[in-house]
């Protein structure tokens, strides 16, 4: 029997039980390198241009003035607060794909209030009225596909995936009915301003990106050191072993999507009081498809998801630049993102995985 | 009547659109991978369709509508492998998350589509391969002609008819053959099918890149005949890419359902412009608005009827979604 020949595998994958922190970090930043290095080429064979100052440039789109870094701001707090919505549910393995459109129904009903009681009612009861309405709004919008799973074991990807459109459908609608005859929809309350958010400290959008670096805390507290934030991790990790240690599942499963439908609720109520001060079908704007990106690679931390909210909008903000500067347009930031995002998701693999060579293995 | 015949003009070829899409998803999903790409696979399919006919059409001295049709096929269906051969070394080779990878090709395929279309509008704000939509949207010579049966049933182009063929052959090929069978076996539990000798990581490649092939082509049919050769920056295939997700659903992952399914889907979408004036009053504008969520809504009701029914036969390949590896018990 000794003589039979065990052909073994040149590279042989095995299963990493932990990975240290100096591997992670090298994994990530190898992951990073290769992405500047395949979209310098990239930039480099497509236009022409010498990617190091093309670089340049992108820098200038997020730090070029101050007014710049506020836009970018702004759009990074709208990313971190839908990842923030989205971390809980995922954590407990509910891939909730609809953050969109609970965004989107959070966002319209601040605007309908907006729009009708906005001349009724005094400004702190209509912000406490438009906040309560879209986080039980977004609420529900997140319980629904949540009730369906819990019960029956409904599908979540795509019933939430599905859920966007019927949001974007009553948008469309309500969008319609508002503009009336005019071509579009504009400002809300462009005279008299009801309902929009205030300058604090001289800055427009400081409201919005103070709210969400509080929920950045708060949701980091909450998964990491609340009884809530255990159950939520035990359910994700196995729902029978959830359902032995006499975690109450249906329950865990409805409370955690009726927290990640309200944040995104908010999120909607954020930004059409403070930074759009309209409602449209783009309103969300994709947000909600790439704040699933950020928080899946963030791996629900929120403190990394402000790290990779902050690069995305970097490279969306640095493209729109280059567009602007070589007359390009704005679709080189989908591919740059795109080739980032595929390196960072291929080079989990080396973060979990280990691949051993035959030949180093004889030598042991 | 004349109505309800233009309803199904206008339904038959956009349900074509989303067949093509949900058979490859259906092919794809069988295999264990969900794809959440298919948007971004169907951009990048009628982008290199479109491009490569655009240039064809040209540059070539006396363009030849046969060549035309076959170069922008094969480019079209090599485009879309190529992004479903992304999809699966990060998602089999490398085991990323399913979810999140599709996701990001979703995005890189809108990009490329859209990025590189500028180039080719050169300023414009669309451009058109008009001889690749006469050929591709060629009707069936005398038989086109044959009154009201003719004009719904063979009024379309090639591409509408070999969808159906293609829905059969999908169907002989996943319950009549050994590699279709085989193929099922790594959907449902890739362990057991390791342990039987099939190789899993051949079976998933082949599905997701084949998969993402017919899909890609449902996206150079959107633009070379449904949408007549005009090429515009438009973010109507991501709606489109995910109606075909949703139709993966609808057919409960069968593809001989995918025919009726996909044209119910067109009469579903054009809904809001014909049941009005087929039912004799006229609606408001926001009122259509609504009607457009009618194909998603039925969706969700058909997901949860089979999530509530549990038959064993209506349920997604057990291990959709998930990686396998093959130390991991």
């Amino acid at each position: 029997m000794s003589d039979t020949q065990i052909r073994e595998p040149l590279l042989r994958v095995v299963k990493r039980d932990q990975a240290a922190m100096r591997q992670k970090i090298a994994a990530r930043a190898g992951a990073i390198l290769l992405a500047l290095i395949l979209d310098a080429l990239f930039i480099f064979f497509v236009t022409g241009l010498n990617p190091f100052s093309v670089y340049g440039v992108m820098f200038q789109g997020t730090f070029g003035t101050k007014i710049r870094f506020s836009w970018a701001m702004r759009d990074l707090v709208s990313l971190l607060c839908i990842g923030i919505a989205l971390a809980p549910a995922f954590k407990m393995r509910f891939w909730n794909v609809g953050a969109e459109g609970q965004v989107l129904m959070g966002g319209l009903m601040t605007a309908l209030i907006m729009v009708y009681w906005g001349d009724k009612l005094p400004m702190p009861v209509l912000f406490l009225v438009m906040l309560f309405t879209s986080i039980a709004v977004g609420a529900v919008w997140g319980l629904i596909p949540a009730f369906f799973k819990a019960k029956w074991k409904t599908n979540e990807t795509l019933f939430t995936l599905m859920m966007n459109y019927v949001a974007t459908s009553f948008v469309a609608c309500a969008v319609n009915i508002m503009r009336g005859q005019a071509s579009s929809l504009g400002k809300l309350n462009m005279g008299s301003r009801a309902g929009w958010f205030p300058m604090v400290f001289g800055q427009r959008y400081n409201i919005n990106i103070i709210v969400v670096i509080l929920l950045t805390f708060a949701m980091y507290f909450y998964l990491k050191y609340t009884k809530h934030g255990y159950e939520i991790s035990v359910v994700g990790e196995s729902e029978n072993t959830a359902r032995y240690a006499g975690i109450n599942v249906t329950r865990v499963i409805l409370r955690t999507m009726a927290i990640s439908g309200a944040i995104s609720g908010l999120c909607g109520f954020l930004i059409v009081c403070g930074r759009d001060q309209t409602i449209s079908t783009t309103t969300a704007g994709g947000n909600g498809f790439t704040a699933i990106i950020v928080a899946w690679l963030a791996k629900f931390n929120t403190f990394y998801m402000a790290l990779i909210a902050f690069l995305l909008v970097f490279l969306q903000k640095g493209a729109a630049e280059i567009a602007s500067a070589y007359s390009l347009n704005d679709y080189a930031a989908s591919i740059i993102t795109g080739i980032i995002l595929f390196c960072i998701l291929g080079s989990e693999f080396f973060i979990n995985y280990k691949v051993i060579f035959r030949r180093e293995r004889r030598a042991k | 009547m004349s109505n309800l015949i233009a309803w199904i003009i206008r339904a038959v070829p956009f349900g074509t659109i989303i067949m093509y899409g949900a058979m490859g998803e259906i092919l794809t999903e069988k295999s264990g991978n969900l794809n959440l790409g298919v948007p971004g696979i169907m951009y990048l399919g009628g982008f290199a369709g479109f491009a490569s006919a655009f240039y064809y059409e040209n540059n070539a001295a006396a363009p030849n509508a046969f060549v035309c049709v076959l170069l922008s096929f094969v480019c079209c269906v090599a485009a879309s492998m190529l992004g479903g051969l992304i999809y699966s070394f990060l998602t089999i080779t490398l085991r990323a998350n399913q979810n999140v990878t599709g996701l990001a090709l979703t995005t890189f395929g809108m990009g490329i589509a859209n990025f590189f279309g500028v180039f080719i509008l050169n300023g414009k704000s669309y451009t058109a391969a008009p001889l690749a939509n006469s050929a591709y949207a060629h009707k069936i010579p005398f038989l086109s002609g044959l009154g009201v049966v003719g004009q719904t049933v063979f009024g379309y182009g090639f591409l509408v008819y070999g969808a159906i063929v293609l829905a059969v052959a999908l169907h002989i090929f996943l319950n009549r053959t050994r590699a279709g069978l085989n193929l099922r076996a790594v959907g449902e539990n890739p362990a057991t099918a390791d342990a039987a000798g099939i190789s899993v990581t051949r079976y998933k490649y082949l599905a997701t890149c084949i998969g993402a092939g017919i899909s890609g082509i449902g996206g150079m049919y959107y633009v070379l005949d449904y949408n007549s050769g005009i090429w515009a920056t438009t973010g109507q295939i991501e709606a489109l890419g995910w109606l075909a997700v949703a139709l993966v659903i609808f057919t409960t992952w069968r593809p001989l359902n995918a025919i009726w399914g996909a044209y119910l889907f067109g009469m579903l979408y054009w809904l809001y412009q014909f049941l009005p004036s087929l039912l004799g009053f006229t609606v408001a504008s926001y009122v259509t608005d609504l009607i457009q969520m009618v194909p998603y809504v039925v969706t969700i009701v058909v997901l949860i009827i089979s999530s509530l029914h549990r038959k064993k036969e209506n349920q997604p390949p057990a291990h959709l979604g998930l990686a396998y590896f093959r130390e991991e018990r």
